[in-house]
């Protein structure tokens, strides 16, 4: 049956508006935008990448603002005065950060640490835990005055120079010379910590009411010793021992360590990390050696993200045989080991041009092979699609099919795997450092492994030498990882617009 | 199959003799610092030198390297670490060291990455699995050798539980031999649970949620007997061939931890051979190294198979 109906009953259904698609309320999101908003919703990935700027930070600005004369002249002979010197920050000494250790000590070492506080005013026994006045005292001692004297033999203009700062800041590094004779046994003599009556294991021998019996030099000569003479002192004591001929004298003097520091760096000794076995401010070896780190890692990541592009966009877009050849050039270098390859180099190379050449070659012999393959895969996926066909029937030639059309898509998984490359490389140079095989280390330069590998032997005695390194490349490591992950879900395709 | 086995096995022999080359060449290359290690009398040097071949042709020395050593199985005498001794000798006394950290610290580290890894993937987005999570992310990340100086610091030294350094002697079963190879094991063991972990975890929580553990559930399973029958042994195909990997790894050995324990194993042989120059250890161990690194390679993508019969290797 068929029923008509009137034209009449039709009509507009909207006589007056225009009919059109709704217009967008909301802005375009471009992709790497939307990485970023993905990237920034997930918490630990973003306090990973505060973590890391503020471990980059450390490593560009400390060896900037932390250098002084201390830690760029590390060729003086008094270095090793300063050797072992513990963690010192004024604003945490509170916390224990305050470049003191506690020790168990017999009674005449006890009075020896002592007697440097009673001749110089600044006493190494910083606290008496217990005692039982004469087996044991359990203490808390300064590091930083403990070693106490050194005897230096300087030449006139030193000697002059020393006393002329005395005379200027009021502040005492010269101390009375020593009547060593009747001291006796050699190494006694040569104990510049040694001003008192002792017996012949160098135990100070006390006076009935406890006093050290001071044995200083009062006949000879000392150069015209003229500026600031310790208390009690009438003006009779000498203060060098002078040897040599007319022509080239030299003062033997009893200096002490806390304060000649002060008047060779000009500044009170502090170190906030501490320092090593060998006298080296820790804060500004540990920065130094990051950012050479961060640099090594962030250049061999961006060369090989080069290399690997390129290679693995060839392999990719051309296929077939060239495919076929290059993938088993990469197989045969994949498959020689990091460490043959590394060792290869240092022995063969780095006499040549120079360490840390060698140690960038062995990184990208063999780093950008997953970088290519990753790109592989991506040209392999994209290369047959659609619009590709359609940029090639419009004229698009090779080299812009690959770089302008099918490269984009690969980028998100490049820039993640070009990251994740930089904890890697970190890693393994602390590794290869740390065995030996590279030696980066010189009187300003240092790595992480290198400085853990020198710490390890003193690790129960001085803990703080490795603390700090290891402490800082354990957090690079994390925050670098849980970044990187946080970067590739960001970037992950499949993930895309799920929170929305 | 049979065929895919082969050709990696060729490949793999190919990849070894280039390798070889390379290390060959580049060690003529360098300056004649073996030399000096003869001796200081120059003429015993000269004569030492030609009896050793130095002075034939490259091609003739790299001729007499592969008859001699690589088929012949001599590979010269030490030069400096261990004068006048035996390379390949030295070489087979280290390997047990080696291998018995590494079999212990596996023996510990496999289960236990495994159980937690199951663990985590079962209780996921539970506080179970976070807190399994961010401790795995820790021991991923943190290198080695910082673990290593904790173990030391804090058992052998604070707690005094294990000696400091790894016994020496050659009692490899002994009890006081067991106690020193603990802090070791220990820190070779943790980083290889956190990564078993994770992998785990991942591996079962996507089983979990897929198709089949529906059906499992659907056809009246419990949630254990799904779990047990269905998803682990799926999930465990891609995490078997690793672990079988790590197996074959084992044998080079940590150089870090051999080098802070003071085991006296392959890896610490290989470091000092590289400072001391020896350059027939070095040959050696290169090779070695090269070789283990290939087979477990091998073991790994042949086990794929082998596992699962779904898997056909070297498929286009």
């Amino acid at each position: 049956m068929e029923e008509k109906i009137p034209k009449e009953k039709f009509e507009f259904y909207i006589r007056e508006e225009k009919i059109q698609d709704k217009e967008f309320d909301t802005k375009p999101v471009g992709y790497f935008q939307d990485a970023m908003i993905r990237f920034c919703r997930n918490k630990s990935s973003v306090t990973a990448a505060v973590i890391i700027i503020f471990l980059v930070l450390f490593a560009i600005f400390v060896p900037i603002f932390c250098d002084n004369r201390y830690t760029k002249n590390p060729t003086d002979t008094t270095y090793l005065q300063y050797g072992k010197l513990l963690p010192k920050c004024k604003w945490f000494a509170w916390a224990g950060w305050d470049g003191c250790s506690d020790e168990t000590l017999s009674a005449s070492d006890y009075y020896a640490r002592l007697a440097i506080g009673v001749e110089t005013g600044k006493n190494p026994i910083v606290k008496v835990y217990s005692t039982d006045q004469s087996t044991y005292y359990d203490v808390r001692t300064d590091s930083y005055v403990k070693n106490g004297m050194i005897y230096l033999t300087l030449t006139e203009t030193e000697y002059k120079a020393i006393q002329d700062w005395q005379n200027e800041t009021g502040v005492q590094v010269i101390y009375p010379a020593v009547d060593a004779v009747g001291l006796g046994l050699e190494a006694l003599k040569n104990n510049a910590n040694i001003w008192y009556e002792c017996n012949r294991k160098g135990a100070p021998v006390l006076d009935r009411d406890g006093n050290y019996v001071p044995i200083y030099k009062v006949t000879g000569n000392d150069g015209g010793y003229d500026s600031l003479r310790i208390p009690g002192d009438d003006g009779y004591y000498r203060y060098a021992q002078i040897t040599g001929s007319s022509g080239a004298v030299s003062y033997r003097v009893r200096v002490f360590t806390y304060t000649y520091f002060q008047y060779k760096y000009g500044f009170e000794p502090s170190f906030l990390f501490g320092t090593n076995a060998f006298g080296q401010d820790i804060i500004t070896r540990l920065a130094r050696a990051a950012r050479f780190s961060f640099l090594l890692a962030v250049g061999i990541s961006a060369i090989n993200l080069l290399i690997g592009a390129v290679y693995g966009a060839i392999e990719g877009y051309y296929g077939g045989k060239t495919d076929l050849i290059m993938e088993r050039i990469s197989d045969i270098l994949s498959g020689v080991p990091f460490i043959v390859v590394t060792s290869l180099f240092q022995l063969h190379l780095s006499q040549r041009v120079g360490v840390v050449h060698s140690l960038l070659f062995a990184f990208v012999l063999t780093g950008w092979i997953g970088m290519a393959s990753s790109t592989r895969m991506q040209f392999y996926r994209f290369k047959n699609q659609e619009y590709i066909l359609a940029a090639r029937t419009l004229g698009a030639g090779d080299r812009r099919l690959m770089f302008r059309h099918i490269f984009p898509n690969a980028l998100g998984t490049l820039i993640t795997t070009a990251v994740l490359i930089i904890p890697n490389v970190v890693y393994s140079e602390s590794n290869l450092t740390y065995l030996g095989i590279v030696n980066l280390d010189s009187a300003t330069m240092s790595s992480i492994g290198s400085m853990l590998s020198a710490g390890q032997p003193l690790l129960s005695t001085y803990p703080h030498i490795i603390l700090f390194p290891a402490i800082y490349i354990s957090l690079m490591m994390i925050s670098f990882n849980l970044f990187g992950n946080g970067l590739r879900d960001a970037f992950n395709p499949s993930l895309r617009g799920t929170e929305n | 199959m049979i065929r895919y086995v082969l050709r990696r096995i060729v490949l793999m022999f190919f990849v070894l003799f280039v390798i070889l080359t390379i290390c060959f060449v580049l060690v003529k290359l360098l300056p004649v610092v073996d030399a000096q290690q003869f001796g200081k009398d120059m003429n015993l040097i000269l004569q030492r030198r030609e009896a050793l071949g130095y002075n034939k042709p490259i091609l003739v020395q790299y001729g007499i390297f592969l008859k001699k050593s690589v088929f012949g199985g001599d590979w010269g005498i030490s030069e400096a670490l261990y004068r006048g001794q035996d390379v390949w000798t030295i070489f087979v006394s280290k390997i047990p060291a080696t291998l018995l950290v590494n079999l212990y610290s596996m023996l510990f580290s496999v289960p236990l990455g495994l159980i937690l890894g199951i663990y985590a993937a079962l209780k996921k987005n539970k506080w179970q699995d976070y807190t399994i999570s961010t401790v795995v992310m820790v021991f991923i990340s943190v290198p080695s050798y910082v673990y290593a100086l904790l173990v030391q610091y804090v058992l052998c030294f604070q707690l005094k539980l294990f000696p400091l350094q790894m016994k020496s002697g050659t009692d490899w079963f002994s009890w006081e031999m067991f106690l020193s190879v603990i802090p070791p094991c220990l820190s070779l063991g943790f980083s290889s649970v956190a990564s078993l972990a994770r992998y785990t975890r991942a591996e079962l929580a996507e089983v979990l949620t897929s198709d089949f553990m529906l059906l499992a559930k659907a056809k009246g399973l419990t949630r254990t007997q799904a779990t047990m029958r269905h998803a682990l042994r799926n999930s465990m195909v891609p995490v078997f061939p690793i672990i079988l990997g790590n197996f074959v790894g084992i044998l080079s050995g940590s150089l870090i931890i051999e080098k802070i324990f003071g085991i006296p194993g392959v890896g610490q042989l290989y470091v000092n051979s590289i400072t001391a120059l020896d350059y027939n250890f070095f040959m050696l161990l290169s090779a070695f190294y090269t070789l283990v690194g290939l087979v477990s390679g091998i073991v790994v993508d042949i086990s794929y198979g082998l596992i699962d019969p779904r898997i056909r290797m070297g498929e286009r």
